[in-house]
């Protein structure tokens, strides 16, 4: 009996401390993690890798990055989630990568290219870059930072969907086989919070490009709309 | 099964505590860096991607 009890109260601190972990303990792995892939991605956007453009009134053409499994090569801005949300985005949906960062699925377009650009993040667990997804409003900016460049999205519409629409990352969300025209941004994450019942997708169209210069800040980062 | 293993430790009481304590330390440092990463990944409100 008094073994049985003592077991009880094991599993029972077991559980407790299984919880403290899920939801605080893996945001210090994911907040390590993140320091060095922004070390590691300001590192590899300082080395010159274009040359300046001819003429300089014109934009240099965007340099696909071509990044490998776990690897990150963008920052994602939401003003509306505040100025100092800035999460690198990886590459790849393996829950690896998913412990870093939000990430990038593989196949989909790369930022500012046409076709979907689709990012998964964590909502309650590993630094939760994708809780506060379902506060954005249509015409929020979400700024996509590469290394010479922002690709300014606008949100357009949020849709909670079952686990199974993998058809919201085709090239035209929802439409399968249809040929895309338009750069357009996918986000996904579980919902409702804590659960796997279902997917929070939130899609965003290309609005415009905005170039980097020296000392510039993010667009949209003193919150103006 | 505390008490047992409290009286199975060698020493006078003050060694006692600080071996029960290093124990203790050992499994949460276990739990946390080999066992937890390992379960994370099974339980649903980590499942964020579609089409699994």
């Amino acid at each position: 009996m008094r073994a049985a009890g003592e077991l009880l109260i094991t599993a029972g601190l077991f559980v407790a401390l299984f919880l403290v972990y899920q939801l605080w303990i893996t945001d210090l792995f994911q907040a390590r993690s993140q320091s060095r892939l922004h070390d590691r991605l300001a590192a590899s956007w300082q080395t010159p890798s274009a040359k300046p453009p001819a003429k300089p009134s014109e934009p240099p053409p965007a340099l696909r990055p071509d990044p490998a499994v776990g690897q990150g090569f963008a920052v994602l801005h939401i003003p509306r989630l505040g100025n100092d949300y800035a999460p690198v985005v990886v590459e790849g949906v393996g829950e690896p990568q998913l412990e870093e960062g939000p990430g990038h699925y593989p196949g989909t377009a790369m930022p500012g290219e046409i076709g979907n650009f689709v990012v998964s993040g964590h909502r309650t667990t590993y630094g939760k870059p994708f809780n506060r997804l379902d506060e954005l409003r249509p015409g929020d900016p979400i700024v996509v930072e590469v290394a010479d460049r922002y690709y300014v999205y606008r949100m357009t519409r949020s849709e909670v969907v079952a686990p199974n629409r993998l058809d919201v990352t085709d090239p035209v969300p929802e439409r399968p086989g249809a040929i895309a025209e338009a750069a357009m941004m996918t986000m996904t994450t579980c919902h409702p919070k804590f659960s796997a019942k279902s997917r929070l997708i939130v899609f965003a169209n290309l609005d415009k490009t905005v170039m980097k210069t020296p000392g510039g800040a993010v667009p949209f980062a003193s919150g103006e709309a | 099964m505390y008490g047992w293993i409290y009286r199975h430790l060698p020493g006078p009481t003050r060694v006692r505590v600080l071996l029960a304590l290093l124990l203790v330390a050992v499994v949460i440092a276990l739990l946390l860096f080999v066992v937890f990463p390992e379960v994370g990944p099974w339980m649903p409100l980590n499942h964020v991607t579609v089409g699994h």
